[in-house]
C-alpha cells in the first residue's frame, strides 16, 4: 500500500520531467518569414552586446556627454513600458470591475505585459555602465530614496512580481499542479490591486524622470505635469497595444481557439475602443488646458510647433475621433487603424520627450547608431519568441482547460 | 483575506516611501558644518590655466600641455579626462577667461537623481562620486542643469567624472588644488557666507568694474561655486535661464504623492471591487473561469 503510493508519486514526477523536456522541443515550422528575419538579427544583437560589455557603451552607441540617454532608454524602457500598459488596464477591468466580457484576453494580455517588462525594462541592464552594481539599490546598502529612478526601478520589480502571480495559474495548469493553482488563484485579486497601484506609479514615474531635465527639453514637451500625461497616455497606449496584439494573436494562433471566438473578440475590441477614446479625451482636454494656460501659442511659429501639432492633432485627436466613430458604428477595421495610429502617437511622444526634443537647443544631436537599433530589435524579437513559445504550450489562448480534462490526460499519458 | 493581505503589503511599501519623504530634496541640516564653496573673480583671471594643470596632477587626470596646445582658441567643455577647463570669451570689455567645473550645487540635482547615493552632497559641501555604488545609469547627467557629470563611454567599467572640490584635501582642512595654484588669487576657497561677503564688498567698492550680480548665489537654488564678472553672464557662456528653484524640488510633488497613491488606490480599488461584486460573496475558485 505504502510502497505503491510512493511509486505513483515517483512515476508522476518522472512524467512531469519528461513532460517539461518534451515541451522544450520546437513546434510548428521552423522556416517561417518571422524566423528567417529574427534569427540573424538576434545573433547580430548578441555579438554587439558582447562588444558593448567588453569595450564600453561608446563602441556600440552614439551616446555623448550631452545626450546620456539614447533609444535603449527612450524606446526600450520609456516607450516599451507605455505599450505594456494594457495588462494593468485589462486586469483592472476583469478582476476589479468584474467585466467578464474581457476575460478571454486577460491571460494573453498579462503574459504580454509580463514579458514586455521582463525584456524592455530588463534591457536597461545593457545601458548600465556598471550593471553589477544594480543590486545596490535593491539590497539596501545604498537606497537613493529621493531618486525618481529608485522608485521606478523598485516598482518595476514589484510589478513584475505581481504579474507573475497573476499569470501563475496558467503555469500551474500547464504543469498540472492542481493545489498550487488554487492557491495562485486566491492571490490573483490582491496581485491585481497591487499591480494597478504600482503601474499608475511607475507609468507616471517614467515621466517624472524628466522633470529635472527642465532646461534641456523643449517647452512644448516639458511640463510639470509630465507624470500625469504619462500615466493617462499609458491607458490608451496599453489599450491600443492590446487591440493590435490580440488581433494578431487571433490570426496566428487560430487553431487554439474555439468556435465563436471571432465574434467575441470583435465585441471586446469595441469595448476597448470606447475606453481608449475616453482616456484620450481626458488627455486631450488636459493638454489643451495647459496649452492655453502656458500660452503655448507663442511657440507655434517654427518647426517644433508643427512637429508638436502633428503629434497631438495627427496622432491623438484623429485616432480619438476614429475610436469613437468605430465604437459607435461597430467598425472593427477603423478601430484597428486607430489603434495603430495611437501607438505611433505614443512612440512620437515618448521619443520627443526623451530624445528628439531633448537637447533641442544644443548643437549636439543624437541619432541612434545602427548597432543600438539592432540590439533594440533583438529585444523585441526575443520577447516575441518567448511569447510564442509559451502560447504554444500553456493554456493562454485556449479556452481555460480544466485540469484533468481528457485532452490533458492524454497528453500526459502519451509521454509515459 | 485578499484585502487584508494587500493592505499589509502596501503598508510595507508605503512606509518605506513615507520615510523617503523626510529625505526627499536633500534637506540641509542647520546644525551641520557650513558648506564650503569657491569664489571665481573672472576680472582677475589671466587665463594661465595653472588650475587645469594642478587639477590634473592632483586627481591623476589628463595634464594639459598649456604652453603648446593652443586650447584657448576654441571653446571647450570639461570632459571625462579633465574636470576643469578655462575658456576665453571675446566680450564687450575685451577678452575674459572663465574657469568651469562642477558647481557643487547647494541642493544638487545629480545627487537627488542618483538611485544608489553614489553622487552625494558631503557634509562639508563638495559633491562627490563613489564608484563602489554607481551603477552607471547616467541619470545624474540627464538631471544636472550644468551638464557637469561626464562619462567614460570607452570603458567597460566606466566612471562618472566631475570635479570633487578636492574632497581628499578639503575634508581634512586643505584647499582645492586649483585654488592653491592660482597665481592671481582669481579663485578663493571658503564658506559660502564669507565668499558672498567678499563678493559684495568687491562690487560695492568697484561698482563700475562688475555687473551687480553674483552668479551662483541663487542659480538652480544656489551653488557652491560663485562667479564675479565685468560683463553680463550670458556673454561668458553661462545659462541664465535655469531659475532659482533647487532642482530636486521639481520631483518633490511626485515623490510626495507616492505613499498617498500606494495607500489610497488599493483602498479605492477594493471598494470598486466590492461594488462590482454586488451582494454576492467572492468565490475563490471562480477566478479563472473554472
Ligand atoms: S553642477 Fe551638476 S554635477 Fe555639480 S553638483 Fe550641481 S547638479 Fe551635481
Ligand atoms: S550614473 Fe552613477 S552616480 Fe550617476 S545617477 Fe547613476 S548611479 Fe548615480
Amino acid at each position: 500500500m505504502n510502497s505503491s503510493a510512493t511509486t505513483t508519486t515517483k512515476s508522476s514526477q518522472q512524467g512531469l520531467f519528461a513532460f517539461l523536456l518534451s515541451q522544450l522541443k520546437p513546434r510548428g515550422k521552423l522556416l517561417t518569414p518571422f524566423n528567417i528575419i529574427s534569427v540573424p538579427v538576434m545573433i547580430a544583437g548578441v555579438i554587439i552586446l558582447y562588444i558593448r560589455f567588453t569595450q564600453g557603451l561608446g563602441a556600440t552607441t552614439n551616446l555623448s556627454q550631452t545626450n546620456p540617454w539614447g533609444i535603449w532608454i527612450g524606446f526600450d524602457v520609456v516607450t516599451g513600458v507605455a505599450f505594456a500598459g494594457g495588462a494593468y488596464i485589462v486586469t483592472f477591468a476583469v478582476y476589479v470591475m468584474k467585466m467578464e466580457k474581457f476575460h478571454p484576453i486577460v491571460r494573453a494580455t498579462v503574459l504580454n505585459g509580463f514579458l514586455a517588462y521582463m525584456f524592455y525594462a530588463g534591457a536597461l541592464v545593457f545601458d548600465l555602465g556598471r550593471p553589477w552594481h544594480v543590486i545596490n539599490p535593491i539590497i539596501g546598502n545604498s537606497f537613493g530614496y529621493n531618486s525618481v529612478l529608485f522608485l521606478v526601478a523598485w516598482h518595476f520589480m514589484l510589478y513584475m512580481l505581481a504579474e507573475l502571480i497573476e499569470f501563475s495559474p496558467v503555469v500551474m495548469e500547464w504543469l498540472g499542479l492542481k493545489r498550487a493553482r488554487r492557491i495562485a488563484n486566491g492571490l490573483t485579486l490582491a496581485a491585481v490591486i497591487f499591480g494597478v497601484s504600482l503601474s499608475s506609479l511607475h507609468q507616471s514615474g517614467l515621466g517624472a524622470l524628466f522633470l529635472m531635465a527642465k532646461p534641456k527639453i523643449h517647452p512644448l514637451w516639458y511640463s510639470e505635469f509630465l507624470p500625469v500625461f504619462f500615466v493617462v497616455s499609458s491607458i490608451f497606449s496599453g489599450i491600443s497595444m492590446v487591440i493590435i496584439e490580440s488581433s494578431i494573436s487571433h490570426r496566428v494562433f487560430k487553431m487554439q481557439l474555439g468556435p465563436g471566438s471571432h465574434e467575441k473578440l470583435d465585441d471586446i475590441i469595441i469595448g476597448l475602443a470606447r475606453g481608449a477614446a475616453m482616456a484620450m479625451f481626458v488627455y486631450y482636454f488636459f493638454k489643451a488646458l495647459i496649452f492655453i494656460h502656458d500660452g503655448q501659442w507663442a511657440l507655434m511659429h517654427d518647426g517644433w510647433g508643427m512637429w508638436y501639432l502633428l503629434e497631438v492633432l495627427g496622432f491623438v485627436l484623429v485616432p480619438m475621433v476614429m475610436y469613437a466613430y468605430g465604437a459607435r458604428h461597430r467598425s472593427v477595421g477603423i478601430i484597428k487603424f486607430a489603434a495603430g495610429m495611437t501607438l505611433i502617437g505614443i512612440l512620437l511622444n515618448r521619443l520627443n520627450v526623451s530624445i528628439i526634443a531633448f537637447n533641442w537647443n544644443s548643437a549636439d544631436t543624437y541619432v541612434p547608431h545602427w548597432m543600438e537599433i539592432v540590439v533594440t530589435l533583438t529585444v523585441v524579437f526575443a520577447e516575441i519568441w518567448l511569447f510564442r513559445w509559451i502560447v504554444c504550450r500553456m493554456p493562454v489562448m485556449r479556452e481555460p482547460g480544466k485540469i484533468g480534462s481528457p485532452n490533458r490526460e492524454r497528453e500526459m499519458r502519451s509521454l509515459n | 483575506m485578499d484585502r487584508r493581505d494587500f493592505l499589509k503589503w502596501t503598508g510595507v511599501v508605503g512606509a518605506s516611501a513615507i520615510s523617503s519623504e523626510a529625505r526627499a530634496g536633500g534637506k540641509i541640516d542647520p546644525d551641520g558644518p557650513e558648506f564650503y564653496g569657491v569664489l571665481v573673480d573672472t576680472t582677475r583671471c589671466i587665463g594661465c590655466r595653472s588650475c587645469e594643470v594642478a587639477c590634473g596632477t592632483e586627481n591623476s587626470m589628463r595634464i594639459p600641455d598649456v604652453k603648446n596646445d593652443g586650447a584657448l582658441e576654441k571653446f571647450r567643455e570639461t570632459d571625462e579626462k579633465q574636470w576643469t577647463v578655462v575658456n576665453k570669451f571675446d566680450t564687450s570689455k575685451g577678452d575674459v577667461y572663465v574657469k568651469r567645473q562642477c558647481m557643487h550645487c547647494w541642493q544638487p540635482a545629480c545627487a537627488s537623481a542618483c538611485l544608489t547615493n553614489a553622487m552625494k552632497k558631503t557634509e562639508i559641501g563638495p559633491v562627490t562620486w563613489n564608484g563602489d555604488k554607481c551603477m552607471g545609469c547616467r541619470f545624474c547627467m540627464l538631471s544636472c542643469p550644468f551638464e557637469m557629470p561626464k562619462y567614460e563611454y570607452d570603458s567597460w567599467n566606466p566612471k562618472v567624472q566631475k570635479c570633487s572640490m578636492c574632497y581628499q584635501r578639503t575634508s581634512v582642512g586643505g584647499t582645492p588644488a586649483c585654488v592653491e595654484s592660482c597665481p592671481t588669487d582669481a579663485i578663493i576657497f571658503g564658506h559660502k557666507r564669507e565668499l558672498m561677503e567678499i563678493a559684495r564688498v568687491r562690487i560695492y567698492n568697484h561698482p563700475d568694474d562688475y555687473v551687480h550680480k553674483v552668479y551662483g548665489e541663487y542659480e538652480a537654488g544656489g551653488t557652491g561655486w560663485l562667479y564675479l564678472s565685468a560683463v553680463p553672464f550670458e556673454e561668458l557662456g553661462f545659462r541664465t535661464d535655469l531659475g532659482t528653484t533647487p532642482y530636486p524640488e521639481f520631483t518633490k510633488d511626485f515623490l510626495y504623492s507616492v505613499p498617498l497613491v500606494l495607500l489610497g488606490v488599493p483602498a479605492l480599488l477594493s471598494g470598486l471591487n466590492l461594488m462590482a461584486n454586488g451582494a454576492e460573496d467572492e468565490d475563490e475558485s471562480e477566478v479563472y473561469g473554472e
